[in-house]
């Protein structure tokens, strides 16, 4: 019987040691974008590349500033994080009903499973004529396309997350009794969670993804119309603020979730698991 | 014959075609420690499924304190091959999975955790401990309920011989504090005379009883008592029919020369 690491002062010692380690690892990721942006702002300047084209690093900061100064872009990203936000919602939600019973049942398996196969095999854009012609061009098709891309990732992940649950886990379950809805919630939910939150971070960026669809061809506000915007005024600098801000978006919305991940899962016995 | 805690009378139990079980018949009296001993397949796990109530398709009856088995009984309690802790929750959880996520601050999680050496260790997840630590755990998750009958699946083939024997003085110690009768698989003779009071052998196709030894040493054992060999060997003899089954395979070894040949997988038979 090994002992299992508690924390002592050596074990302080090396965490520190790590820490420092991760630094160095985050700031050594900046480096390639930052050796770039110096690149770029060079070879704009320099002539090489015409400014109206590709509009300097140096540039696209007095945009971003004025945008943001004006409160418009405020007023994009709100819009546009609102959508994502309630299509996603609205998406996963139904994706994990839906795959619960799916998973958890063979006669459902049998009903729906081909029919979502099926449905996952139309190509996202395909909806889009379809849900303007049904729902017009208000808030209600871009939610729906937000929606629909969200729920195939966390639908396909969660159905598998439950039926790969180890069977002699929930034969533990079986020993104490557990049956229907105390068995699914103490042992197939927890167990196809991991699954869940891989079907959840892909359902985000997919949402992202779909909002800038949506947003591109019948919308007013919001980043997938800035984007619009840019290129009907022949505006590149406004192109590349609002891809930046997109970028940027998917990053803290993936963060969030990842935080929520690792503060749910942190009992995954992982090859990754970072010391806490 | 009537025992007080557990009447086993299983007159066939088949798996498809195949009858793995054949009049067995067996009783166990409160505070025994009670072996089954076989060859793979002779159809052990199974009795000890049909006890714990997780199979219920056989000809027979089965009584535990003149009830038949059920799942969820207070009476008994199952530990398995592997510790089959819940990854997710802390070992108190585990321990008091029966109480839900309320049940670790249940005084009887910490007085079990104590008793199997992990007292420090209540909030700790199972990935960080190691198998015999988990397998401790699952003793204590065994007891947690209180059974009257502790069923024991070959609970301590995972681990290494060290810890196999410091798990085994564990296993004696606790459940006699809790006056806890034990009844236990295992295919590792040795272990099966040390720990009971009776070794109930089995021979395997269609399983059924070759016979039974008494092991009358008194405990606390000590492991070098010849009065053990002398009962691991009446074991073996029941196991063996008899005779000294040596697998002489030097015929055909000699027949066939060794030779540099590819390996077909197919060719391959894996018994577990």
């Amino acid at each position: 019987m090994s002992e299992v690491s508690v924390p002592a002062s050596g074990a302080i010692a090396a965490s520190s040691r790590l820490d420092r380690g991760g630094l160095i690892r985050r700031t050594e990721g900046l480096l390639v974008p930052a050796a770039l942006v110096i690149a770029w702002e060079a070879v704009v300047r320099g002539g090489w590349v015409s400014s109206h084209l590709l509009p300097p690093p140096s540039e696209l900061v007095t945009t971003l500033a004025d945008l943001a100064g004006n409160g418009t872009l405020l007023e994009h990203i709100g819009i546009s994080s609102l959508r994502v936000l309630i299509g996603f919602l609205i998406g996963a939600g139904l994706a994990v009903v839906v795959g619960a019973a799916v998973g958890l049942s063979r006669r459902t398996e049998a009903l729906l499973d081909p029919t979502f196969q099926a449905l996952r095999a139309i190509p996202s854009l395909a909806w889009v004529p379809l849900l303007l012609l049904w729902l017009g061009i208000d808030e209600a098709p871009k939610i729906t396309l937000i929606t629909i891309g969200a729920f195939f990732p966390v639908y396909l992940n969660f159905v598998a997350g439950i039926q790969k649950v180890d069977r002699k886990l929930v034969e533990v379950g079986g020993i104490y009794g557990l049956t229907g809805y105390r068995l699914i919630a103490r042992i197939f939910l927890p167990a196809a969670l991991p699954n869940l939150f891989t079907g959840l971070r892909t359902g985000l960026s997919l949402s992202w993804m779909f909002l800038v669809a949506a947003e591109l061809i019948a919308a007013s506000r919001g980043l997938g119309y800035l984007l619009t915007d840019g290129r009907e005024t022949g505006r590149a600098d406004l192109v590349l603020v609002a891809i930046v801000v997109l970028a940027l978006l998917g990053k803290i919305s993936d963060s969030l979730l990842r935080w929520l991940e690792d503060r749910l899962l942190g009992w995954r016995d992982a090859f990754d698991s970072r010391p806490s | 014959m009537s025992h007080n805690l557990l009447d086993l009378m299983v007159a066939a139990k088949d798996f498809e075609a195949l009858r793995v079980i054949k009049n067995v018949r067996f009783g166990i009296d409160s505070g025994e420690i009670v072996s089954l001993v076989g060859p793979s397949g002779c159809g052990k796990s199974t009795l000890l499924r049909i006890i714990a109530g997780l199979d219920t398709s056989y000809r027979g009856d089965v009584r535990i304190k003149d009830e038949p088995p059920h799942l969820h009984s207070r009476d008994v309690g199952l530990i398995f091959q592997e510790p089959r802790l819940l990854p997710w929750l802390t070992v108190a959880e585990n321990v008091a999975f029966e109480l839900g996520r309320k049940g670790r601050h249940d005084p009887y999680v910490t007085q079990l955790l104590a008793e199997v050496g992990l007292g420090d260790f209540a909030t700790a997840y199972p990935k960080q401990l190691s198998g015999g630590m988990a397998q401790r755990v699952a003793i204590a998750r065994g007891l947690f309920t209180q059974p009257s009958l502790l069923l024991l699946d070959e609970p301590f083939s995972a681990v290494d011989a060290f810890t196999r024997r410091r798990l085994q003085d564990l296993l004696l110690s606790v459940a006699g504090h809790h006056g806890t009768t034990l009844l236990l698989v295992t295919h590792d003779v040795n272990e099966a005379v040390y720990l009971s009071d009776r070794v109930i052998v089995l021979a395997d196709r269609p399983g059924r009883i070759s016979g039974q030894v008494i092991v009358d040493a008194r405990r606390p054992r000590d492991r070098r008592n010849p009065q053990l060999a002398k009962r691991e060997a009446e074991v073996l003899t029941l196991l063996n029919d008899g005779t000294n089954q040596f697998f002489d395979l030097s015929y055909h070894l000699a027949a066939a020369p060794p030779r540099w040949q590819a390996i077909r997988l197919s060719s391959l038979n894996f018994a577990i």
